[in-house]
C-alpha cells in the first residue's frame, strides 16, 4: 500500500483530545503515522502527492454497538457485504452485531462461522456477540468462557430481556468471573404484552396497545439493584423515557456501568408514527417530545455514554402489514452519523459529545483499540463534510432492507470517503 | 318515496376510515340524510335504487351478525349489488396479506369496501391501496364511525339534540372502538362527556381528549342524560383486569340504584351485544320507557345507507 496524505482537515479525535486544524498521514502498512496542526506541507516529500481535504473533518470509524445483520438465516434481509457496505457509506467502520440469527449464535461452532463469513464477506471490522442464554429462551446461560475464547465481544439476548431474576443474578457472577460484558435490553415482558408504541396520547387514539415506561424501568432497576451485589461489566442497550435517564444519572453516583441510546430516540418522538407508519415501530418505542429532550441531555451530561443506531433490517413485505402484524425495527446504519449530526446542527448537543458517543466510548466498553486516531492504529476514519444537505431517500440506501425511520428527511452532513486499516473503500 | 338530495353539500373525505376525520358539516350531511332514511325503512316498500350497479363488498375479518346485516341490508335497501366475503373461507386463511386481499378485490372495480379488521389501522391501510371507497366497520380498538353516528342519530331522535346533553358513556373503554368514535362526535356536537371504568380498562391520557374521567359509576352517572353501556368481553377475565363478573357487575354493571343517580329521564344504550347479568341489569336492558338499544339498532340501518349513498358518490 503507498503512503497517504491528508492536510487541511479538520481534525477531531475525542479518544485523544484532538480538536484541531491539521492533517494525517498514513504508512504502508494501513496505520496512523502522524496526526494533527504539526502535520502540513513541509512533512510530505515533495515527489509525494497530498490530499487537500479544503475544511472537511476527519473522525475516527465509527463503532456501532447495535446492528443486526441477517447471516445466517435472514440473508434476504442483510448479509454481511451488503452491511459493510451500508456500513462504509454511513462512516461505521466497526460493528457489534447481534444474536438474533437463525440459527441463533449461542454456541462456539455457530461463532466459527460467523467469524469466517465475517472476514470473507465483510470489509469493516465485525465484533459478533452471542447470547447471554441458550436459544434465547432465558433460562440457562450461555459458555461466556469459551465464547469469548473464539472472540465474541460481549452478551446479549438482543431484542429480549432476561426476565427470570434468579437466572440474571447467575449471570452477573459468572460474567463477573469471566471478565464477560453483559449487554441488556430492558423491557419487563409482563408489562410490555401486546404493546406496539409508547403508552400515551397516541396509542389510545391510534388505538395501539401501549408499552409503558415503567417497562423499561423497572428492568434496569432490578438489574441495577443486583449489580451493586454482583459486580460485572455491565451496559444498558437502549434507554428510551425520561424516568430511564433520571435513575441512570442517580445509580451512576456508585456503581459501575454505561448505557446507551438508539439514534431513532434521540432523534424523533411517538408524534411521527402519524398514520400507522409502520417503519417507525420501534424497540424501544419512540416516546414523547419530554423523553426525546430528557435522552439529549442526558448523553450531554455523560449520562448516556453511547450512540446506536440499531440497524434493524427488515424486507418490506414485514413492514406491509397493519402496525400490529408488522415487524419491529429500522434500518439506520448508514443515516446514524448524519442524523446524529443533526443534533450538533440544531445546537442540542456539541459536536465532540456526539463523535465520543459514535467512537471511543463504545470501544472504551467493549475494550477494543478502536474508535480512536492514535499514531501506530489501524487508520480506520472517515471524511465528512459536514453542512453538505441531503435527503433520505430509501430507493438510494445502500443496506439491502430499505425500512429506514427517516424517509425523506433532509439532513446536513455527509460522509465522503471511508477508510478501513487505510484503504480507501468508500467514496461519495 | 321520494329521497331529496342536498346536492350543495358535499362530503370532505375519500373514505369513511374514521370521526376523528370528519369535520361538523361532514357529521351533520351524513345525520340528514339518515333521517330521510328512518321513514323509508319503515314503510312499506323499502326498496331504491340509489346505488343500482354499484357493487359493495362487505369484507369482515371478525365476527359480527347486527353491523354485517345493517351494512348488507343497508346496501340492498339502496339497490347495490352487495357481496360479502366469507373470511373462513378466503385466502387469508391460506397466509394472503390483507394489502393482496386488497388488490384482488380493486380488480373487481367495487365501488364500496366495507370493512371489519381486528387491528387498529386496517382500513388506513386497505384505503391507500384501493380505488373505491372504504367505510370502516370496526377496526381494532381504534373507530367504529357507523357506530358512533347511529348512536348520535338516536339520541337526536329522542332528545331532539346533543348540545349541552351530558353524556356518560361506560365499561371497558380501554378496548372499546365504539368509546372512541363516540368521544369524538359527541364532543364535536357538544356534549359534555362523562367516561366511566375501572382503573385497569381506561385508556392513558384520556383526559386529553376533553372528558371527565371516574372510576367511581355513582358519581360519573351524576345527572347525566344519556348512559352508554359497552359490552365486557370474557376474556378480560383472564389478565387480571378484573376480578371477576360477579364483582365487576357489583361496582360496574348498570343497575336500577346505580342509574337513580342520573336523571330521572334518562336513557339507557348499548352497542351490542350485551352480556345480561354483567354489563346490565336485564330488567333495564329490557325497559322499553329507558332503553333505546332495539333503536339503535334500527337507526344503524338508516345511518348505514346514508354512508353508503354518500362515499358512493
Amino acid at each position: 500500500m503507498k503512503k497517504k496524505y491528508f492536510l487541511n482537515a479538520n481534525i477531531l479525535d475525542p479518544a485523544n483530545s484532538i480538536e484541531e486544524n491539521g492533517g494525517l498521514i498514513i504508512n504502508e502498512d494501513g496505520n496512523i503515522e502522524a496526526i494533527g496542526k504539526k502535520v502540513n506541507e513541509n512533512n510530505i516529500p515533495s515527489r509525494e502527492k497530498y490530499i487537500d481535504l479544503k475544511g472537511k473533518y476527519i473522525f475516527p470509524g465509527l463503532v456501532d454497538m447495535r446492528v443486526f445483520v441477517g447471516e445466517p438465516g435472514y440473508e434476504y434481509k442483510e448479509n454481511f457485504r451488503t452491511l459493510s457496505n451500508a456500513a462504509l457509506s454511513g462512516g461505521v467502520t466497526s460493528a457489534v452485531t447481534m444474536p438474533n440469527t437463525n440459527p441463533i449464535i449461542d454456541n462456539v461452532s455457530m461463532v466459527d462461522f460467523l467469524k469466517r463469513r465475517g472476514r470473507d464477506k465483510s470489509k469493516i471490522n465485525i465484533y459478533p456477540t452471542a447470547s447471554l442464554t441458550k436459544n434465547l429462551e432465558g433460562s440457562n446461560m450461555t459458555e461466556f468462557g469459551l465464547l469469548q475464547k473464539k472472540g465474541i465481544i460481549g452478551f446479549t439476548d438482543g431484542i429480549k430481556t432476561v426476565q427470570n431474576t434468579r437466572v440474571m443474578s447467575r449471570i452477573m457472577n459468572s460474567a463477573y468471573d469471566l471478565g464477560a460484558l453483559v449487554i441488556q435490553h430492558a423491557e419487563d415482558y409482563y408489562l410490555a404484552e401486546n404493546g406496539m408504541m409508547n403508552d400515551g396520547v397516541i396509542s389510545t387514539k391510534l388505538g395501539l396497545q401501549g408499552i409503558s415506561d415503567v417497562a423499561e424501568k423497572i428492568i434496569i432497576e432490578r438489574d441495577l439493584t443486583l449489580l451493586d451485589e454482583f459486580k460485572c461489566r455491565y451496559h444498558i442497550s437502549q434507554i428510551s423515557s425520561s424516568k430511564s435517564v433520571k435513575l441512570i444519572e442517580e445509580k451512576k453516583n456508585f456503581l459501575n456501568f454505561s448505557c446507551g441510546v438508539s439514534i431513532n430516540n434521540l432523534s424523533l418522538n411517538e408524534n411521527d408514527i402519524g398514520d400507522f407508519r409502520t417503519f417507525l415501530k420501534l424497540s424501544p418505542p419512540l416516546r414523547t417530545e419530554e423523553d426525546r429532550i430528557s435522552l439529549v441531555e442526558g448523553l450531554n451530561k455523560n449520562i448516556i455514554d453511547v450512540i446506536v443506531s440499531d440497524h434493524k433490517p427488515e424486507d418490506e413485505e414485514q413492514k406491509r402489514l397493519t402496525f400490529s402484524k408488522a415487524a419491529t425495527g429500522s434500518s439506520g446504519i448508514e443515516t446514524l452519523l448524519a442524523l446524529s449530526l443533526e443534533l450538533f446542527h440544531n445546537g442540542s448537543v456539541k459536536l465532540n459529545t456526539i463523535i465520543k458517543a459514535l467512537t471511543s466510548s463504545p470501544a472504551k466498553i467493549l475494550k477494543i483499540n478502536k474508535g480512536n486516531l492514535k499514531i501506530g492504529n489501524d487508520a480506520d476514519f472517515c471524511i465528512v463534510d459536514l453542512n453538505k444537505p441531503w435527503i433520505v431517500k430509501n430507493n438510494n440506501l445502500v443496506s439491502k432492507s430499505k425500512n429506514t425511520s427517516i424517509e425523506n428527511k433532509k439532513l446536513q452532513g455527509k460522509v465522503t470517503n471511508t477508510f478501513v486499516k487505510g484503504e480507501e473503500l468508500y467514496k461519495l | 318515496m321520494a329521497i331529496k338530495t342536498n346536492k350543495a353539500v358535499k362530503i370532505s373525505q375519500k373514505h369513511l376510515l374514521g370521526i376523528q376525520d370528519l369535520s361538523i358539516s361532514d357529521v351533520n350531511f351524513i345525520l340528514s340524510e339518515a333521517k330521510q332514511f328512518i321513514k323509508l325503512n319503515r314503510s312499506e316498500n323499502k326498496k331504491l335504487n340509489v346505488l343500482s350497479g354499484k357493487t359493495q363488498i362487505n369484507l369482515f375479518f371478525e365476527p359480527s351478525t347486527r353491523t354485517q346485516s345493517s351494512f348488507e341490508l343497508a346496501g340492498k335497501r339502496l339497490g347495490a349489488d352487495v357481496m360479502s366475503m366469507n373470511i373462513v373461507n378466503s385466502a387469508i386463511k391460506k397466509g394472503e396479506t390483507l394489502i393482496d386481499t386488497a388488490m384482488t378485490l380493486n380488480a373487481m372495480h367495487p365501488n364500496l369496501i366495507v370493512v371489519r379488521h381486528q387491528d387498529s389501522g386496517a382500513c388506513n391501510l386497505l384505503s391507500q391501496k384501493v380505488n373505491c371507497a372504504v367505510i370502516n366497520a370496526g377496526d381494532g380498538r381504534r373507530e367504529h364511525p357507523t357506530q358512533a353516528l347511529l348512536d348520535a342519530l338516536t339520541i337526536i331522535e329522542k332528545k331532539e339534540k346533543i348540545e349541552g346533553l351530558r353524556i356518560a358513556i361506560c365499561g371497558d373503554i380501554l378496548h372499546s372502538r365504539v368509546a372512541r368514535s363516540n368521544i369524538y362526535l359527541l364532543n364535536m356536537l357538544g356534549a359534555e362527556v362523562n367516561i366511566v371504568a375501572p382503573t385497569n380498562l381506561m385508556p392513558k391520557n384520556l383526559e386529553k381528549f376533553g372528558v371527565n374521567k371516574f372510576s367511581d359509576m355513582k358519581k360519573g352517572l351524576k345527572d347525566c342524560d344519556i348512559v352508554m353501556m359497552l359490552r365486557l368481553q370474557n376474556e378480560r377475565m383472564n389478565s387480571s383486569f378484573l376480578a371477576s363478573n360477579r364483582e365487576y357487575y357489583e361496582y360496574y354493571g348498570l343497575t336500577p340504584d346505580k342509574l337513580d343517580h342520573a336523571k330521572k329521564d334518562a336513557l339507557i344504550m348499548h352497542p351490542g351485544p350485551m352480556n345480561r347479568g354483567i354489563e346490565i341489569d336485564t330488567n333495564l336492558a329490557d325497559d322499553i320507557n329507558k332503553s333505546v338499544i332495539q333503536e339503535q339498532v334500527e337507526l344503524g340501518v338508516a345511518v348505514r345507507m346514508a354512508c353508503l349513498k354518500i362515499f358512493c358518490n
